[in-house]
């Protein structure tokens, strides 16, 4: 890397660099040796990042019109609805943004487990990514609360209950999150305090996480550690800045639909309706990216158990750098893992339905089946896999001819090629 | 470029599963063409005039309207009264005001900027003088409905006589679109109930509509700059989205990799 | 490369960069003018006020727009005052009759136009108002005669509807 030999042209730059190595920093962000063969995937770290900005400017303009009082934060929603100059339009910007955070962050998840990217010498970056994500579910869950509808109400209710599985603590917890015998307005407040915090300490976590992946730098579909800078590398601007700004737009297209053309379709109708302590809605169910924990909750017919397991197929995820014992990182050289990949996908999928549909009948023993085989994939599957896969042979490096001409991996190549098209 | 349409399918399925788990449920409703649906829908002015006229002389003595202020009935994209009409309709109704400079509270003509008057004073008197059920206030009906505006229109014309064997409490009504079948309000509308300002025939049907438009206003007051607004951003990210692309080749070919 | 390769490279560039600059702009737009006064409170721009009870010498403050209004029924005294005063002594110079339509009935603005804060009815060396924070003077017809204030107190747009009521804005 050129960190270190970078001096600013300008006098004025040099002295200012030398107090506070700013320029350094945005040279080392332009200059950054990225992998050229990124495919699209790649992209959405880029989108996050816009999705987390999105949020935090909207919201800060929400917080500016919404009252966080129980009598009063429904009417205001209503306030920003209709008489605030286009409070509709951030408000629906910041309500399907939130969807399309998750949207994004799922993609920016699954990607690393299909391409290795938590693997050594990642897991750090990997293990941010997970707390990130944890505090993105709990901003969202409070964010839900916020517009203090039946859904908010009800979603609040049942969410702060799981706390009430822990023994002998749990029902002081849960009186302490309230603070009251029930949701009511001293949880309200406190939950707007803490849906506006939260975003600031995600955005602290993504300078880390950025940070993190500066060091080892970029994995690629490949897999392979290659050399920096080199042929295998192009500097991030403006490579990277506009293909990463062109997979944005297409992004933003789907985004604005949402916004306006069907702005309600992710939320849930009943939160049209003031929160009534007195009257539970019909179904309950979590917006769909909280849905497949819904479903692994639900299927344990255990209090306590059903919490624990539910938290766990979180938590899992951060041990999941040791869990998976193959060297290969790419799923393109591992055949066998490629196939339990997308069995996984489908399970996360099918997951997401049952938890949709009544915990009854068929519905909970899929529910079941797939929570089972959530765990087995990441206890038994990765560790086993790592030991009996035969992998394919992995090319030395992204430009240079494949070691030893093996048949089998020009489709591997092909396929590498064709992907990044 | 393959990757992004399995995102988009990827997208499809997670929010076809969303509509699936809504759709589960349902009865099949009464279809009619809403002229306010699709990249450009607008109100009908006239649907948004009798609707407002058929809130006001059937349902506004049950339900109000607590978010809606008389000026919102002269705004664009709304009913579109002429100021003096609004003003007019305002006039009409008593408006309790106060407290004056002795401390006690006096009734005045609307104003624009007045909210809708509502039919009682608060939820419990509601829910008194209607059998315990509170005729909810229909500010955002439409958006809390699973159905929205299918359902509402439904629902008006869905009443029928209890199949057998469905017995039926005093004060409850059947209807064949109702969550349960099991309804407080009793049916409300009757061919030639109203008698329209712009001569229109009060058909069920046609009431049914109106009202379901207004109701739809009523919710999204803002539905027609949404749409105009969408239209124009969308079109506008595809410009730049190509712009971008061709940006995009055009930077890459200077080194040998495709993008 | 040749001239023209180049040329079409640069209009496409800035082609692109003039496009996303006008997206950036429009984004910025609402969230600026989402500050301003909404639809609401725009609604709110006018007041009607009852001044049946007020008599001759007494002054009412009514709020509007979030700020005090102050209806005076000046007296005869008053109104001599403030008719005697020459332009050439006022620091902001403006006649009495542009002031008070009816010369009976004094509705101005009650914010000192110095840094806002509310003058203080009957005080100060012009029997008018006085501003207890920077030491403004007003005469009997609101114009400023001493002190840090720049200009005389507004007048806001007002109207008799009836000879009891006056209308706001």
């Amino acid at each position: 890397m050129s960190d270190q030999e970078y001096t600013p042209k300008s006098r004025v730059g040099k002295w200012f660099n030398d107090r506070l190595p700013l320029l350094t920093l945005a040279n080392h962000l332009t200059d950054y040796p990225t992998p050229k063969n990124l495919n699209y995937w790649w992209t959405f770290g880029g989108i996050l990042t816009f999705c987390l900005i999105t949020q935090i400017v909207t919201g800060l303009v929400l917080a500016m019109h919404y009252i966080a009082h129980a009598d009063m934060a429904f009417d205001s929603v209503e306030h920003i609805m209709r008489d605030v100059n286009y409070g509709w339009l951030i408000r629906y910007i910041h309500a399907n943004g939130a969807s399309m955070f998750f949207l994004a962050v799922y993609i920016h998840i699954f990607r690393s487990l299909f391409y290795g990217s938590y693997k050594a010498p990642r897991e750090v970056i990997w293990i941010i990514g997970i707390i990130i994500y944890l505090l993105m579910m709990a901003a969202a869950f409070m964010g839900y609360v916020l517009p203090w509808g039946q859904m908010s109400f009800w979603g609040a209710t049942v969410i702060t209950n799981l706390f009430s599985a822990i023994p002998l603590v749990g029902e002081g917890i849960v009186t302490w999150l309230w603070g009251g015998y029930s949701v009511d307005n001293p949880t309200l407040t406190r939950f707007f305090t803490l849906h506006y915090l939260i975003p600031f300490l995600i955005l602290g976590l993504v300078v880390l996480h950025i940070w993190a992946l500066h060091v080892p730098g970029n994995n690629n579909p490949v897999g392979i550690d290659i050399k920096k800078p080199s042929k295998d590398t192009v500097p991030f601007h403006p490579y990277i800045v506009i293909k990463d700004g062109f997979a944005l737009l297409m992004f933003m297209i789907v985004f604005a639909f949402f916004v306006f053309y069907t702005p309600n379709i992710l939320g849930h109708a009943d939160n049209y309706i003031e929160a009534d302590p007195l009257v539970t809605p019909a179904h309950i169910v979590p917006e769909w990216y909280l849905l497949p924990f819904y479903a692994i909750l639900r299927s344990v017919p255990d209090k306590l158990l059903g919490v624990v397991a539910m938290l766990s197929a979180i938590f899992i995820l951060a041990a999941l750098p040791w869990l998976d014992t193959s060297k290969i990182r790419s799923a393109v050289f591992r055949p066998l893992y490629r196939q339990f990949y997308w069995i996984l996908v489908a399970d996360v999928l099918i997951l997401g339905y049952v938890g949709a549909m009544p915990a009854e009948g068929l519905y909970l023993l899929i529910a079941r089946v797939a929570t089972a085989y959530y765990f087995l994939h990441f206890l038994v599957i990765l560790p086993v896999l790592g030991y009996k896969e035969k992998t394919l042979p992995i090319p030395l490096s992204i430009t240079e001819p494949v070691l030893g001409g093996s048949p089998s991996l020009a489709p591997a190549k092909m396929k590498e090629r064709s992907k990044h098209k | 470029m393959k990757n992004f349409f399995r995102i988009l399918i990827i997208l499809t399925i997670v929010i076809g599963s969303q509509t699936n788990t809504n759709a589960a449920e349902k009865v099949e409703y009464l279809k009619t063409d809403w002229s306010f649906k699709g990249l450009f829908g607008k109100f009908d002015r006239g649907a948004l005039q009798r609707g407002y006229q058929v809130y006001t002389e059937v349902c506004s003595s049950c339900h109000s309207m607590k978010y809606l202020s008389y000026r919102n009935l002269a705004e664009k994209g709304g009913p579109e009264f002429t100021e003096a009409q609004a003003k007019a309709i305002a006039a009409s109704f008593e408006v309790i005001d106060g407290p004056n400079a002795d401390g006690e509270m006096f009734t005045r003509p609307g104003k624009l900027s007045d909210k809708f008057v509502m039919p009682y004073e608060n939820v419990k008197a509601a829910q008194a003088a209607n059998g315990g059920a509170y005729p909810p206030d229909m500010s955002v009906l439409v958006k809390a409905r699973g159905g929205g505006v299918d359902y509402i229109y439904s629902l008006l014309q869905g009443y029928e006589d209890p199949p057998a064997g469905i017995v039926l409490d005093e004060g409850v009504y059947y209807n064949k679109y109702m969550y349960g079948n099991k309804i407080k309000m009793a049916n409300q509308l009757s061919n030639g109930l109203v008698e329209y300002a712009d001569g229109t025939n009060s058909t069920v049907e046609q009431m049914s509509k109106d009202v379901t438009t207004f109701l739809m206003w009523a919710a999204e007051p803002h539905l027609e700059s949404r749409h105009q607004m969408g239209f124009k951003a969308i079109l506008y990210l595809i410009i730049l989205t190509i712009l971008v692309y061709f940006s995009m080749k055009r930077i890459w070919s200077r080194i040998e990799t495709e993008v | 490369m040749s001239e023209k390769k180049t040329n079409r490279r640069d209009f496409l560039f800035t082609a692109t960069y003039a496009v996303g600059a006008v997206g950036v702009g429009a984004t910025i737009w609402p969230m600026i003018d989402q500050m301003n006064p909404d639809a609401s409170v725009k609604a709110l721009a006018s007041t009607e006020v009852d001044v049946s009870e007020v008599n001759p010498g007494k002054t009412i403050t009514v709020l509007w727009r979030g700020k005090p209004v102050f209806i005076r029924r000046r007296t005869q005294e008053e109104i001599a005052e403030a008719k005697s005063v020459k332009l050439e002594d006022l620091k902001d110079p403006q006649k009495d009759e542009d002031r008070a339509k009816d010369p009976e009935w004094l509705v101005m603005l009650g914010v000192c136009t110095h840094l806002g804060c509310v003058p203080l009815d009957q005080k100060g060396d012009y029997n008018g108002w006085f501003c207890p924070c920077h030491g403004s003077h007003y005469d009997t017809s609101g114009r400023i005669r001493k002190g840090p204030a720049p200009t005389n107190m507004e007048i806001p747009k007002y109207e008799f509807v009836n000879s009891n009521t006056i209308k706001i804005g």
